[in-house]
């Protein structure tokens, strides 16, 4: 589950951003900031004219005792940042893989709503409900 | 009565009556009991009470659906007002204070008489014909026999039409008017930034944004043109209308009511009502409203409407952009950015309802779902909160929709990646399937052939392999239709390529053998001897490049590996005899039966009379099948005493038999009699190939040949061997014919497996025998030696 997601245009602004803790979420908005180095140092790096699926999910861009942010980024440079938390039960790759994809779905799916304008802020609610089922259930 | 309209002070105070008198808190019935009780607290006279209850519509329903008490309520009021009590006087009456009730809800009514005087200045609240396009519930309520209902339906029949016009055209006069009416009273929608909130295509046609200010006196004043009437009439029930805002969401966001659309949706409302509580579904004349409108865009109705497009035409409704955005969400079911009709037709929908005040769902109703029929019951409440339709029926996609639109909604994504995953599912199920087919390049003569036995292919024997398979193949169509596998071989040898002579009779022999696949497969000894014989069949080349046969395999299911045991037991068993051609021991038992058999015999020194004898046999079984023809060459080559061309044939003969051994075991005699034939050759191969494995085709030929053969070697060589192989020809002699498994896979294989065990054991014994014996002899040696060394006197000083 993760404990933050966000969701930055190409431009490196946030389209959407969602903590689960609502304390704190400064540090969580500072983190995804700051893992945006992460992630394109990692796109730089791919530098492949081809980019497949598999390079899409960018992994675990980096680790801190807190938390862990893994990074995904779409073809046309649209990147999801997901903040887990570390405490939680080691989340599988395969897992965040899925985590991403659905919300790759999601995102697709708010692009073909003529009334998005791309890069407005996301205010869709079937994202939010997406996005709320992925997030850690905070009691 | 329909177009109940209600202020919002009036609103609230109908509402939390309901609530009170919704008992049971179904939201859509107020008890009756309560009702009543409520009535009498109005201090209304009975018979005025069962007036409003008919006006309402209770009566005729029976029972207080939100819309009827609703309505009630506002005659109540009207009935306290000292008015008649005419639907008309629903929407018509203006400042209409709340009804009392004496009971206690005085204090409430008398607050909310407070608040709503205060709201007197609504204006548009009790004119306005703000048919919550969902809310239908109402409408139907307020159907109560009024002619006005009669008029509403006509009236609606032409707004029907009249809505359907496209937004731009201007509405036919009716739905003209109709729309300054519901201009008006949406005038006093606060929320609404429609600029009129008027009917519905007034958002749409931006080209009427003044008339709001005229519909007022038209509306009041109820003088529309002569189309108007109805809509009059209709919009003298607004309070019918405004019940539709009594959706409780409705009331919280306030916009509503009186939307324009609320004349076109008062009439789908209307009739709408007829399905009760379901504020979502689509009347016809709705439909038809939007089905034209649709086609203003996009002619052909299976097609769709892309994003942009309908993007403009919704934008037209002046409703904010993110609610524009939520209503897309909802109704582009399958997500690919277009609308279909259906889609469409819920998007409308939606715009609709959102325009008449009501709240958009969170997720489709299931009325709005996409699908063929329109009218379908929806759970749909008063509620705004969307039932779960969305998610409920992914696949409903109705056919309506065009080819292009996948029927999935939500699920389409999951579906996607489930889909790739099938994708390399099905690659990876095909890769498997052909992986099974692993005797594919035998060429399957018939499909039986190559079901009956499933011959594992052996490494070492390629070749051998190669024909037996093919015998098998051919065999095992013989052998299923209870033709002795004998029958097939023909055509296996000579795919074998087997050297001319040995052509027919391996082939038989080996079908035969694979028929007889009872006997599985002798031992890999002499299979594999056989095979090396059978090698060199191929180029006949003598070349016992055969390995030692692998021990014997127990496959007893596989008539195949106990043909390619046989084969190589009878390839093995005359290069055995060989001494050492085939590193087995003579106890290596032919397997599975006859090839067993063979197996001695093939220690045997074969004697070519033994061979003669045998293929003397041979030729009996020949005639039996063309396997046996071959035999009979082969008793000519048997004949021919131990030679070359034995060997050869032998050796072809072998790989027929090895070939047919796969097949599947037709007739344990024919394979008996191969086996002599085999028994033979391999004997006369023993002599005559010194070291060349190419044992007569004995180990291939169905275990029944062997059998047999080896009967018959047995007999003859029983004199000529030593008691162990003669005990093992006994035993193996003793392995009458097998019985013939006709066709029938199983049996053969549990008598191949059955005869196999008996010769195990017999060799075994053999085998123990032959061991002690060493050990005599061991002994013995080293006695002699010690003898030796004693008596030679200092001979290596």
């Amino acid at each position: 589950m993760a404990v933050c997601v966000a969701v930055i245009a190409k431009e490196n602004y946030p389209l959407y951003i969602r903590s689960v803790p609502t304390e704190n979420e400064l540090k969580f908005h500072y983190t995804v900031h700051t893992s945006l180095d992460v992630v394109d140092e990692k796109i730089s790096a791919m530098g492949k004219a081809l980019v497949d699926q598999r390079e899409l999910y960018l992994g675990l861009l980096y680790p801190t005792e807190d938390y862990k942010v893994y990074g995904y980024v779409t073809n046309s440079k649209v990147k999801f940042v997901m903040v887990v938390d570390s405490s939680n039960t080691a989340l599988r790759d395969n897992e965040i893989r899925s985590m991403f994809r659905k919300l790759h779905n999601s995102y697709t799916d708010i692009m073909c709503n003529p009334f998005y304008n791309p890069g407005d802020r996301i205010h869709s609610r079937a994202f939010d409900n997406m996005v709320n089922s992925m997030m850690m259930q905070v009691c | 009565m329909e177009g109940l309209t209600l202020s919002e002070a009036e609103q609230r105070y109908y509402c939390d009556l309901f609530a009170y008198c919704d008992t049971e808190s179904t939201k859509k019935v107020a008890s009756n009991g309560r009702v009543l009780e409520l009535f009498r607290a109005a201090q209304l006279p009975n018979d005025v009470v069962m007036q409003i209850m008919e006006l309402c519509g209770a009566t005729r329903l029976g029972y207080f659906g939100r819309s009827q008490f609703y309505i009630a309520l506002k005659l109540v009021a009207v009935a306290q007002s000292g008015l008649p009590l005419r639907v008309e006087s629903l929407n018509t009456v203006k400042d209409l204070p709340l009804p009392r009730f004496v009971v206690s809800k005085n204090e409430q009514e008398s607050r909310h008489t407070a608040l709503y005087s205060s709201d007197a200045d609504n204006p548009a609240s009790y004119s306005g014909v703000i048919p919550p396009p969902p809310g239908r519930i109402q409408v139907k309520k307020g159907s109560v026999s009024h002619d006005a209902v009669q008029q509403r339906t006509s009236t609606d029949q032409q707004e029907s039409t009249s809505p359907v016009v496209s937004p731009q055209q201007s509405p036919p006069t009716s739905p003209h008017t109709w729309r300054k009416h519901s201009r008006h009273p949406s005038g006093g929608n606060n929320e609404r930034p429609l600029a009129g909130p008027g009917p519905f295509w007034a958002p749409f046609s931006e080209a009427q944004p003044g008339s709001s200010t005229s519909s007022d006196p038209i509306w009041s004043g109820h003088s529309p043109p002569p189309h108007q009437e109805n809509w009059v009439s209709f919009a003298d029930t607004p309070p019918t209308s405004a019940l539709l805002a009594m959706h409780p969401a409705s009331v919280q966001d306030q916009t509503t009511v009186r939307t324009v659309a609320s004349a076109t949706t008062t009439n789908e409302i209307r009739r709408q009502s007829s399905s009760y509580d379901d504020p979502w579904k689509i009347t016809d004349e709705q439909r038809q409203y939007y089905v034209n409108q649709f086609k203003t865009i996009q002619p052909d109705l299976n097609g769709f409407i892309p994003g942009s497009a309908a993007k403009e035409f919704f934008t037209k409704s002046k409703l904010p952009i993110l609610e524009l955005s939520h209503i897309w969400e909802l109704s582009d079911f399958d997500k690919d950015g277009a609308l279909t009709l259906d889609e469409f037709c819920a998007a409308f929908h939606l715009v609709v309802a959102r325009k008449n005040g009501y709240d958009l769902p969170e997720k489709l109703p299931e009325s709005l779902m996409p699908k063929l029929i329109d009218l379908e019951d929806s759970t749909e409440v008063g509620e705004q909160t969307g039932e779960v339709g969305y998610s409920s029926s992914p696949a409903e996609a109705p056919p309506s929709k065009s080819p292009s639109m996948p029927s999935l909604n939500q699920t389409w994504p999951e579906l996607n990646q489930s889909s790739e995953q099938w994708e390399t599912f099905s690659e990876r199920s095909s890769s498997s399937q052909t992986l099974t087919q692993f005797d594919s390049n035998i060429a399957p003569a018939d499909p039986d052939t190559a079901i009956v036995h499933p011959v594992p292919i052996r490494m070492t024997p390629s070749k051998i392999h190669m024909q037996e398979m093919e015998l098998k193949r051919t065999g095992s169509d013989h052998t299923n239709p209870t033709s002795p596998l004998l029958v097939k071989p023909p055509d296996l040898p000579e795919e074998n390529k087997m050297s001319s002579s040995v052509k027919y009779t391996p082939g038989n022999t080996v079908t035969d053998g694979y028929s007889s696949s009872d006997s599985y497969t002798s031992d890999p000894e002499q299979i594999g001897s056989s095979v090396t014989r059978q090698r060199s069949h191929s180029g006949t080349s003598p070349d016992n490049t055969a390995p030692p046969p692998p021990p014997p395999r127990p496959h007893p299911s596989h008539s195949r590996s106990s043909s390619l045991d046989m084969n190589r037991s009878f390839s093995v068993t005359p290069g055995q005899q060989q001494a050492g051609v085939v590193a087995y021991p003579p106890a290596v038992p032919p397997r599975p039966q006859p090839s067993q058999g063979a197996g001695p015999h093939v220690h045997r020194p074969v004697d070519a009379e033994g061979l003669i004898a045998h293929t003397s046999t041979s030729p009996q079984q020949i005639p039996e099948q063309p396997n046996f023809a071959d035999f009979s060459q082969f008793e000519v080559f048997a004949a021919s005493a131990v030679n070359k061309e034995e060997e050869d044939e032998i050796e072809t003969h072998s790989e027929v038999l090895q070939v047919e051994k796969p097949s599947d075991s037709a007739s344990s005699l024919r394979v008996a009699k191969a086996d002599g034939r085999v028994e033979e050759k391999s004997s006369a191969n023993v002599p005559s190939s010194a070291g060349k494995g190419t044992t007569p085709l004995a180990p291939p030929p169905k275990p029944i040949r062997r059998r047999l053969k080896s009967e018959d070697e047995l007999r003859p060589e029983a004199e000529e061997h030593t008691q162990k192989t003669g005990v093992i020809a006994a035993v193996l002699a003793s392995q009458p014919s097998i019985p013939r498994s006709v066709g029938k896979d199983k049996k053969a294989i549990q008598a191949s497996i059955r005869r196999n065990k008996e010769t195990n054991t017999v060799l075994a014994r053999l085998n123990s025998e032959l061991q002690q014996q060493l050990k005599d002899v061991l002994e013995e040696r080293i006695s002699l030696e010690v003898q030796l060394e004693q008596l030679r006197p200092f001979s290596h000083l």
